[in-house]
């Protein structure tokens, strides 16, 4: 299955178009051939993952080093004792060919792939069939279970791509999906325009990764393969200046793509689109597309930004800033959706900053469990707005005794996500931390700290004002069906137990193990578990949830506090323009370059554009009425008119002989006849 | 006997039957002389088959007569609707063909 992992992300590009096709006439719209492929997808994922595990833990058995390849010997000889090797799984077709050079689109598998298609099969399974239920009646539901096919195996596409160019393909499809699903219901003009701010934004940050391709193309020697990009970073043979540029050009792509600051500004606005989408792209697979670039490519980061150096990098900082501000904007917001849009964005800010530190391992750990209470997060609330048709939480309250499955799911999933031990985010937030403190990052440790308490903070905040209280709106809740609750069952189990693969505190590494890279690999720091700093972390955690619970809950703390301090008023209302971002992009930034571009393009267009044009029409006109005259009323017409009356003169000679009487035919026949005679006695 | 006599006499018969197909108005004369002229080539066939002692050409002219007979009746019952319609076997009022 390891080399034949292309399948994976063949069928349900398979079953986007069995669904355009034939979806409509389908008992239940198409649904089901999307559920199908995608539980097809899954089961070979997981047998994927099954393989290579086998492969890890056999040539970690010590008879393994003998199969690899000469390469792999002499990394195996490189590599001190106790330090197996175990290469990604490769296959390849050749592509095409382009100046000589023969680019290849192939699949690169290893333990990052594979816990990658794990992920992303098994969430987009789940939402699918979330969908059967949420999305019922819809008038496009059809073209929706065909969005999410495509975009599955996009994204399918994009984590086993074996060359950076490959990745670029479903990393725009990714994108492309995405501006489809927001979209959904473009009727709606918020919808579209917000479809359309996701595009435009994660566009920008696309040119960066273009850019970065590129440099890397011609650094690495005139390859798009990625795991040579990787070796030749690792063993020193592309230059600094390349490698800096390269990964500052790739971080731009990251920060559009995985909503980081400052191009973080279309997550929230993408929420517009239905909540199974929110949870699958903007929560768990899409946006950490960006992570996963930065983990694919980690060499290049790592010797580009001089990451193993510690202090500050460009990659750390960005992530560092991303959590805190991502989580101080979540608690301004009364849209159960776009708190956990923030909290999204805040959340992939660990993630990049721990890629930013170093701390590659934990980075994708908390891909890993990030996706399972996100994704449950997501859902929940969609559950929510089912039974209450509204996303604000001013409407809701006290829905924990009438929903208990999704106030259940709901529950863990947020103490997971606010790092409660002894659940999934706890494990990966606490290595997160842990490795930026061992690493020589003492701020991000602070960052990571205060981010982990914020977190607590608003997530018992949007508990509260959902599950909580008495209930505010007008609706008549009740629980959704088994269709909605079942997905958030299996990602709540999944919220609690992912943790354990790699819970350092008793002393289980299963995760790093069959993760993380062996082979064309940085020498990466990782720390051992500390317990008074996993203590200190959960202390936070709690201390979070404390404080939040005082202030919301029990009304403890300065109440009033924006209507009576102008400083107070000011930050609250800074945060809720979302620090002014926006309006900087749509009017500093894109109303400066509108106006005069759009005056130079004006001119442009009135002199030069319509000069041509209209020199092309006049001229065009001329050699109209030439043709006109000259050749089509003289030429044309004029032979036809002469055929047609030459024949007509030969009829009139030839009616003559027409005469309709038998005898006078016989008489030129006979004549004939005797001439022809004549002629012949004569020629003989 | 010489074979020239027969020749000149189906030359004859020849000649009187292309006058009678060209002179004639009567389509049953018409006819006829038609007959006149397949009995002109018969003796001719039938000529050189004695001369040359070829048997061929004295088949030949059993069929030239078995088609004649078929010929004829086609050939009357033609005559037979023209009369039916106009009234008289004259053929030069058959000219709805001219041009």
């Amino acid at each position: 299955m390891l080399r034949y992992a292309w399948i994976i992300a063949f069928i349900p590009a398979l079953s986007f178009f069995l669904i355009l096709f034939f979806g409509k006439r389908m008992p239940k719209g198409g649904s089901e051939i999307g559920i199908a492929a995608l539980g097809a997808s899954f089961v070979l994922s997981v047998v994927a993952a099954v393989q290579w595990i086998d492969k890890v833990e056999s040539t970690e058995g010590g008879e393994g080093g003998h199969a690899l390849g000469a390469l792999g010997q002499a990394f195996h000889v490189a590599g001190e004792a106790g330090h197996t090797v175990v290469e990604p799984v490769l296959a390849s077709v050749s592509w095409f060919t382009l100046g000589g050079v023969d680019i290849r689109a192939g699949t690169m598998i290893d333990g990052l792939s594979v816990m990658m298609l794990f992920v992303v099969s098994l969430v987009s399974l789940l939402v699918h069939i979330y969908s059967t239920s949420y999305m019922e009646g819809d008038r496009r539901y059809t073209y929706f279970f065909a969005a999410l096919s495509l975009f599955s195996a996009s994204m399918l596409t994009l984590v086993i791509a074996g060359s950076t160019l490959l990745l670029l393909v479903g990393w725009e499809l990714v994108g492309l999906c995405s501006f489809m699903l927001i979209g959904h219901w473009w009727e709606e003009g918020a919808n579209s325009d917000a479809a359309l701010k996701a595009f435009f934004t994660t566009r920008t940050g696309d040119i960066g990764l273009i850019i970065g391709i590129v440099i890397l193309f011609f650094g690495a020697g005139g390859t798009f393969d990625i795991p040579t990009i990787n070796e030749m970073a690792v063993n020193g043979e592309m230059s600094q200046t390349v490698l800096t540029t390269a990964s500052v050009a790739l971080l731009i792509g990251i920060i559009g793509k995985s909503g980081q600051f400052p191009l973080h500004t279309w997550l929230p606005d993408a929420m517009a689109g239905p909540t199974p989408v929110s949870a699958l792209i903007h929560a768990a697979t899409m946006v950490v597309a960006g992570v996963f670039l930065g983990a694919r490519l980690y060499p290049v980061f790592f010797e580009g930004f001089h990451i193993a150096d510690g202090g500050l990098n460009a990659m750390a900082v960005i992530g560092g800033i991303t959590v805190i501000i991502g989580a101080a904007l979540a608690f301004v917001q009364n849209d159960i959706k776009k708190v956990l849009a923030y909290s999204t964005i805040s959340q992939i800010g660990y993630m990049v900053m721990a890629l930013g530190v170093g701390a590659w391992l934990a980075a994708v750990f908390h891909l890993f469990t990030h996706a399972f209470f996100k994704a449950d997060l997501f859902l929940g609330s969609g559950s929510v707005s089912h039974a209450v048709h509204t996303f604000d939480m001013r409407k809701m309250g006290g829905l924990r005794k009438v929903m208990p499955h999704t106030f259940w799911t709901f529950i863990i999933s947020s103490l997971a996500l606010a790092g409660f031990f002894p659940l999934a985010g706890f494990w990966s937030k606490d290595e997160i931390i842990n490795t930026a403190g061992k690493a020589d990052y003492d701020f991000f440790l602070v960052v990571g700290l205060v981010g982990a308490f914020m977190t607590a903070a608003y997530m018992t905040r949007c508990v509260w004002l959902t599950f909580f209280g008495e209930y505010r709106g007008a609706e008549h809740p009740h629980e959704s069906p088994k269709a909605i609750l079942v997905p958030l069952w299996i990602l709540a189990i999944g919220a609690v137990f992912a943790g354990f693969l790699n819970a350092t505190a008793f002393d289980i590494h299963k995760f790093t193990e069959w993760v993380e890279p062996t082979s064309a690999f940085p020498e990466v720091i990782v720390p051992e578990f500390s317990v008074p700093l996993a203590v200190f972390s959960f202390m936070v955690a709690a201390a979070g949830v404390a404080v939040a619970g005082a202030y919301y809950v029990y009304g403890m703390g300065p109440r009033g506090l924006t209507e009576r301090n102008a400083s107070a008023r000011a930050g609250y209302t800074f945060l809720e323009n979302k620090y002014y971002l926006d309006h900087l992009y749509t009017d500093l930034v894109v109303g400066s370059i509108k106006g005069p571009i759009a005056r130079g393009t004006y001119w442009f267009n009135q002199n030069v554009i319509d000069g041509v044009v209209n020199a092309a029409g006049t001229g065009t006109r001329r050699v109209g009425r030439f043709t006109y005259d000259v050749i089509d009323q003289k030429i044309v017409d004029g032979s036809v008119n002469e055929i047609a009356a030459a024949t007509d003169e030969t009829g009139g000679l030839l009616r003559y002989l027409q005469s309709g009487r038998v005898q006078r035919y016989a008489l030129i026949l006979f004549a004939s006849v005797g001439v022809l005679s004549l002629a012949l006695v004569f020629a003989n | 006997m010489e074979l020239n006599l027969f020749l000149m006499l189906a030359a004859f018969l020849f000649c009187t039957g292309i006058y009678g197909v060209l002179a004639r108005r009567n389509g049953v004369l018409v006819l006829m002389s038609v007959e006149l002229m397949l009995v002109a080539v018969n003796i001719n066939l039938v000529a050189f088959a004695a001369f040359t002692g070829a048997i061929a050409g004295q088949v030949f002219a059993l069929f030239v007569i078995t088609i004649a007979a078929a010929e004829v009746g086609v050939g009357l019952a033609l005559v037979l609707l023209v009369y039916r319609n106009l009234r008289s076997p004259d053929l030069d009022n058959l000219d709805s063909l001219k041009g």
